[in-house]
């Protein structure tokens, strides 16, 4: 009989431990699996919890999916939309999702880096021609697609009729942001609120959002053809500016540079302003009698020209995608298509709009209580503005918030801002 | 008269032997006694350290890269040369003045008021621990919403009570929220100060108190010149812990500021993270993170070296 040491024994839990921590040391690189799904599988799933979907919805969503794919068991996470990307890029190495919610501005970065699957050809054409078009730029890099849309859209324009009309305002003046400046400073004038405009121009991605929105109205860019920043010139500035002005009168909320775009949700369905850019969410809120004092006085509205007559929105799609490192990515595929599948959107749509072009058709789009947003969403859909498509996103947008805060809570004058801003943006993008 | 000393005649050197023998039989056991601490601290210190240093001297830009090249010291003369990581730096060490110096001051006066003999003295030391026993990311929270803007309990209660007219905001200029934070930062530590200075002070004899007293030494005389002197040791290990914990602030701004406004509470682990989780310049951050673990590891000595000024040598 074959003996072993007492000594070889007592070391058999080092060389065991030493067998077990290596591997974990190792780097790992995107997974290869077989991709099949058969077999019970169970997929993780990462969504964000504030704006569109609630998190009830996605769980009936899921359910839905459950019900269909009874061999297909999904574990979501659901984390704030500003922990969204970080948690995206720290789990990849650990390969801890399957699928992914990913913001507009990410693909570049997320897809150049290998964190995403390419499902160009899993797409049908019927699919293609019936997605929004502006909304495949959310998955799209390099013409590659890598994922699927499933919040189009951009940012809105709201504003309460009911404190227009008090202080005898003509809905007309929302046409441009001139008017909505006039208007304030009426509705101001005439006490109806004392701070008429709030915004999400807090130290965080939000205040990129309305930036842009303003920039793309007076006829600005982010970068030029060359790739340079072009924000601290021309319609950049002038934006900036304006934003500025706002303040110094006390047209905008100053707890604006605080703010997110949930906090300008309550502010405005609380009555405490009259006008502001925010996403679709907060229409369905404000006419929700159990949180909102403004029931009924809302309205969406295409974003308000500038001086040059654009008025674009800021693009603010997000799609589901796979992740590279997925080892059920047929399931997660699945998984995907289901939930930016028409069927589904549609059952949701006080939340979120469809991304299929031949969805605002439905009746409940169309006569529903949704139907002036969708008026709105559909008209805004054509002008969408794109905030900078580059790998290194998050620096440069870093930059960017640095350089707007230090310009509207520091004082320092937007062309200074502005032009710092731009030189760290070139130095991030030049590398 | 001299002395001689000569070695016992029983530790002779067969039993010696003897026992080193026992010794080596005796090291697979205690190797394997070690060995599950032994992996843990390589697999969650040593490894991440190790790991994050070779990090910072390669160029890592991805959380999926497999290969590397290396770039010697090109990320730490990058931070070095970096007026807004210096700017990092600098509120770094606002913070951790500041908010140690509170957390000193009022966690003194705490200790004080808790080592009196008065009714319900395990109430009022329980009602101290509570804010300290509270996870960060629930007092941060917390705070957060207190002192926010729009819809803060602090302004409407200050306007309830008529000291405030208007809402303020709390958090509205870059140095203003640096302090707030710092001082949220305290109230959540202040408690731990308290109960470490409160144990020393109970080690304090009332026989010393009595006899000063007995000299005429007032409460004040008594408190500056008997028990802060006596408090010392235990003042200057807070002092080590709390600078080395307030240097290292992360979750507190995250949650209350996510460094603005106007980057003005972007301290250096804020900073490190971005550069490394949201960037994904990980090697800037793990350079960043080795430059915040020397900054740490220079205060330390600094307060180590007062230590055995005061100690005798016995730091």
């Amino acid at each position: 009989m074959h003996s072993i040491s007492r000594r070889r024994l007592l070391s058999l839990p080092l060389v065991l431990g030493a067998a077990a921590a290596l591997p974990g040391c190792a780097v790992s690189g995107p997974s290869r699996g077989s991709g099949g799904s058969s077999g019970p599988v169970t997929l993780n799933a990462l969504f964000m919890k504030q704006a569109s979907y609630s998190e009830d919805d996605i769980r009936g969503m899921l359910a839905a999916f459950q019900k269909a794919h009874p061999d297909i068991t999904v574990q979501p996470t659901f984390v704030a939309y500003e922990a969204l990307h970080d948690k995206i890029v720290i789990s990849a190495p650990a390969g801890t999702y399957d699928v992914v919610l990913i913001d507009c501005i990410w693909p570049a970065e997320l897809a150049g880096k290998n964190m995403l699957l390419d499902v160009t050809d899993r797409y049908q054409q019927a699919w293609l021609d019936d997605i929004l078009p502006g909304t495949l730029g959310s998955i799209t890099y390099k013409d590659r697609r890598y994922g699927m849309p499933w919040i189009p859209g951009g940012k809105i324009f709201f504003y309460n009729t009911r404190m227009l009309k008090d202080a005898g305002v003509d809905e007309t003046a929302m046409s441009t942001w001139d008017g909505v400046l006039e208007a304030a400073r009426t509705l101001k004038a005439k006490k109806v609120v004392e701070h008429p405009l709030v915004w999400s121009w807090a130290h965080a991605e939000a205040m990129i959002c309305d930036y842009a929105q303003l920039l793309g109205a007076f006829g600005g860019r982010f970068l030029d053809d060359a790739g340079k920043a072009a924000f601290h010139q021309g319609g950049g500035l002038q934006a900036l500016e304006w934003m500025r002005r706002t303040l110094d009168e006390g047209l905008s909320a100053p707890s604006s540079t605080k703010l997110l775009e949930d906090d300008v949700k309550k502010v405005v369905v609380q009555g405490d302003a009259a006008i502001a850019l925010n996403w679709d969410y907060m229409y369905s809120e404000s006419n929700d009698p159990k949180q909102s004092k403004i029931v009924g006085e809302l309205k969406p509205a295409v974003s308000p020209k500038g001086p040059g007559g654009q008025g674009p929105a800021v693009d603010g799609s997000m799609g589901l995608s796979v992740t590279a490192t997925s080892k059920h990515p047929d399931a997660a595929w699945q998984l995907v298509a289901f939930l930016c599948g028409k069927d589904n959107q549609l059952q949701y749509v006080e939340r979120s709009l469809p991304v299929w072009n031949s969805a605002y058709e439905d009746p409940k789009l169309t006569s529903g209580a949704q139907a002036p947003l969708v008026a709105a969403d559909k008209a805004q859909y054509g002008s969408l503005i794109e905030r900078p498509q580059v790998v290194q996103y998050n620096a440069v947008s870093q930059e960017i918030q640095a350089g707007l805060q230090s310009c509207l809570v520091g004082g320092t004058p937007a062309a200074q801002a502005l032009s710092d801003a731009a030189a760290k943006v070139d130095r991030v993008i030049g590398g | 008269m001299s002395l001689t000393l000569r070695r016992p005649a029983s530790t002779a050197p067969p039993a010696a032997g003897a026992r080193r023998g026992k010794v080596e039989r005796q090291w697979p056991l205690a190797l394997a006694l070690l060995a599950p601490a032994m992996i843990v601290v390589f697999g969650v210190v040593l490894y991440p350290m190790g790991r994050t240093l070779v990090l910072s001297l390669v160029d890592a830009t991805s959380a999926l890269q497999t290969a590397f090249s290396f770039s010697g010291l090109s990320n730490y003369t990058a931070l070095l040369s970096d007026s807004e990581f210096w700017a990092t730096v600098w509120r770094t060490a606002v913070f951790t003045v500041f908010s140690t110096a509170v957390e000193l001051a009022v966690g003194l006066l705490l200790a004080q008021f808790l080592n009196q003999r008065i009714r319900g003295q395990w109430f009022f030391r329980s009602l101290v621990v509570l804010a300290w026993a509270l996870p960060t990311i629930v007092s941060a929270n917390m705070w957060r919403w207190i002192l926010h803007p729009e819809y803060g309990a602090l302004n409407g209660l200050l306007m309830n009570l008529g000291l405030l007219d208007s809402y303020k905001d709390w958090v509205g200029g870059p140095t203003q929220a640096l302090f707030v934070v710092a001082l949220v930062d305290a109230w959540k530590t202040t408690p731990l100060v308290a109960i470490l200075l409160l144990a020393s002070m109970q080690t304090i004899g009332d026989d010393v108190y009595e006899a000063a007293a007995m000299d005429g030494a007032g409460a004040v005389r008594r408190f500056l010149s008997i028990t802060i002197p006596m408090l010392k040791p235990a003042i200057a290990v807070v002092l080590v812990l709390r600078t080395i914990e307030a240097f290292k602030v992360f979750d507190i701004i995250y949650i209350m500021t996510r460094g603005g406004p106007d980057s003005g509470t972007t301290t250096i682990a804020f900073y490190t993270y971005l550069k490394a989780f949201s960037n994904q310049e990980f090697s800037l951050g793990s350079a960043a993170a080795y430059l915040t673990v020397l900054f740490i590891f220079v205060l330390s000595l600094v307060y180590l070296r007062m230590l055995r000024t005061d100690s005798g040598g016995t730091a």
